[in-house]
């Protein structure tokens, strides 16, 4: 509750107080949350070897313990220790999403700069195919395509990416739009440089915080689906685990209350209210938006 | 209502069926990409090209994709989707068998949820920045942040294995008594709710403060009107437009959240259907199962856009 009062008083101060509010650079919730996706990033990349059992071994006689002194988590429906499958799952959770989201932030954001400084039908057709695609639901999307293609980590890193590239677009466009009208780009462009040069030096650099939060964002949401997915069991397939299919694969101990169900699903949240924190706090995006 | 506001609405209405059709298209490309076809899932890998080609020509999958493509929409509007590739029974009679299913869940979890999250929206919009808003608030992101499955293990821990009130599977068909009906349905309607009342909670609360922010709601404030008064007299009635559109795209959400629920509580609908379709690739299911949630979606995104065109004042008076 403190932390919540510190953090509402912040923002309160942060617009009235420009200079001496640099003190506080970031509220305390934005520390938190940075604190949580530090976390789970660090463990993406040590987590394996940091872990205290191999991720496939059995090493519990008893299925779906409780917390103890050697298996902190407990373990799962084979008697295989939660906290190393988590970790293990880490990579995947992560890796899959972060390589999704920079596919539809980049070709997003890339295609709505281009979009906004050709104009015209250009831009009208760019922005309609896009429309288009935002109106079929993107668990329906995700779906139709494992049913096409079945499932594979490649199939997953493309649908999601698909998924959540008209939305970057959008935000993209409409700052791109706003950003083009302005005299230092109308400059670069009677000096009669590239349309490279335009988008990469003079635009980006000046949206590029709203883009940045934006992908936070994003990135939660391509987390949310592919672990929907694999809790479905239609994302990441055995022998690989990322922690929907964690989640999945233990749902048999629900009815006695495992911790191996609701642990890797605690994970996910963490993950996702961590980013929402971040960039919810991050000094500037509120005062921009108000 | 005036030609003004009818023509608005005729325009949506056009946009939309063109949507749909554009989405159809979308649906059946989507589910033809790949090179292998229906004949040769039907047959599977052991089958002779000769057997392959004779399914092929009776599928009529020989034809070029377009007019292909004008069957299958021409069928489905007459209603029958084609067979299913998995166990020869009619589409139509599969999902028919498990539509009312879902619609009873969604009915259901709409009659809950949209009640609360007025109430919750308006009275957090009056007292914002008190601790109940904040609350509200934190709950609200930190709900609609999470996984539903989290929402409905936690569900499940806290109702079916601690305080044993409820069973941790839904058993809707032999809900016959009241109390077998809300036992049946109360685990996944709570869940639902929670993701779609936080979403609309949101929603609703930016919409009223949004008119409490307005000249008039200032003016009635200096004037010395209670704040009751203002939100319920003043604010409201304006903000009713977009309050309706909130609670429509929201429960567009209900379509996310309906499939990962349905599962977990191994609920007899039609998102349980298009799981078990997808996991088995009975592609002629997949198509028809996307197509009704596609459908509902946009049906829920064009109810929202025109409550929002009947509602807006400034039509009105033209």
């Amino acid at each position: 509750m403190k932390a919540l009062n510190d953090s509402a008083s912040g923002q309160a101060a942060s617009p009235k107080v420009p200079a001496t509010g640099r003190r506080r650079r970031h509220s305390t919730m934005a520390w938190i949350g940075m604190g949580i996706v530090g976390f789970w990033l660090l463990m993406a990349i040590i987590g394996p070897s940091i872990a205290p059992y191999d991720a496939t071994a059995i090493v519990d006689t008893d299925v779906f313990s409780g917390m103890s002194r050697k298996f902190l988590l407990g373990s799962d429906y084979l008697g295989r220790d939660m906290v190393s499958r988590i970790l293990f799952g880490t990579r995947a959770t992560i890796g899959l999403a972060l390589a999704a989201t920079l596919m539809a932030s980049i070709t997003g954001t890339a295609l709505a700069l281009f979009a906004a400084l050709s104009g015209g039908w250009r831009d009208a057709l760019i922005s309609r195919a896009l429309d288009a695609l935002i109106s079929i639901p993107s668990k329906m999307f995700a779906l139709m395509m494992v049913a096409t293609f079945g499932s594979s980590m490649t199939l997953l890193v493309v649908t999601a990416a698909i998924t959540y590239m008209p939305g970057a677009y959008r935000i993209a466009r409409s700052l791109a739009v706003n950003v083009q009208a302005m005299e230092y780009v109308q400059a670069a462009r009677a000096r009669g440089e590239g349309v490279w040069y335009i988008m990469t030096v003079e635009m980006l650099p000046n949206m590029i915080r709203p883009v940045l939060a934006d992908f936070g964002l994003r990135f939660v949401y391509v987390v949310l689906l592919l672990s929907g997915l694999s809790f479905l069991s239609l994302g990441v397939q055995p022998p690989d685990a990322d922690w929907g299919s964690l989640v999945r694969e233990n749902i048999s101990g629900l009815g006695e209350g495992a911790l191996a169900v609701i642990m890797p699903a605690l994970a996910i949240a963490s993950l996702t209210i961590g980013v929402n924190l971040l960039i919810d706090n991050l000094r500037g995006k509120r005062a921009a938006k108000e | 209502m005036n030609g003004m506001v009818l023509r608005l609405i005729l325009r949506r209405l056009l946009q939309a069926a063109l949507t749909l059709l554009l989405v159809s298209a979308g649906v059946f490309f989507i589910t033809n990409l790949l090179p292998g076809d229906a004949a040769q899932a039907a047959l599977g890998q052991a089958a002779t090209p000769e057997t392959v080609a004779a399914l092929r020509l009776q599928y009529g999958l020989d034809l070029p994709a377009p007019l292909r493509y004008a069957q299958w929409l021409g069928n489905l509007l007459s209603g029958n989707p084609g067979m299913s590739l998995v166990n020869n029974v009619p589409v139509a009679q599969m999902i028919g068998g498990r539509l009312p299913a879902s619609l009873m869940l969604a009915a259901v979890t709409a009659a809950v949820s949209v009640p609360l999250a007025l109430v919750l929206g308006i009275v957090s919009a009056m007292y914002r920045g008190s601790t109940f808003d904040r609350v509200v608030n934190v709950s609200a992101v930190s709900l609609v942040s999470v996984p539903e499955f989290l929402v409905a293990t936690v569900a499940v821990m806290i109702f079916a294995v601690k305080l044993r009130w409820l069973s941790a599977l839904s058993h809707a068909t032999d809900a016959t008594t009241v109390a077998a009906f809300v036992k049946a349905y109360a685990m996944p309607v709570m869940t639902l709710c929670c993701v779609i009342v936080a979403q609309m909670t949101r929603m609703t609360r930016a919409a009223v403060i949004d008119q409490l922010r307005s000249s008039y709601a200032e003016m009635a404030l200096l004037k010395g009107v209670k704040r009751t008064r203002i939100v319920l007299r003043h604010a409201l009635p304006n903000a009713i437009g977009p309050i309706a559109n909130a609670v429509a795209l929201s429960l567009s959400y209900l379509l996310g959240g309906v499939i990962i629920v349905e599962s977990i509580f191994n609920y007899p609908g039609i998102a349980t259907l298009m799981i078990d379709a997808v996991t088995t690739r009975d592609m002629p299911l997949v198509q028809a199962c996307s197509m009704i949630f596609c459908a509902g979606y946009l049906l829920l995104v064009l109810a929202a856009d025109v409550l929002a065109i009947v509602s807006n004042p400034r039509l009105k008076t033209r």
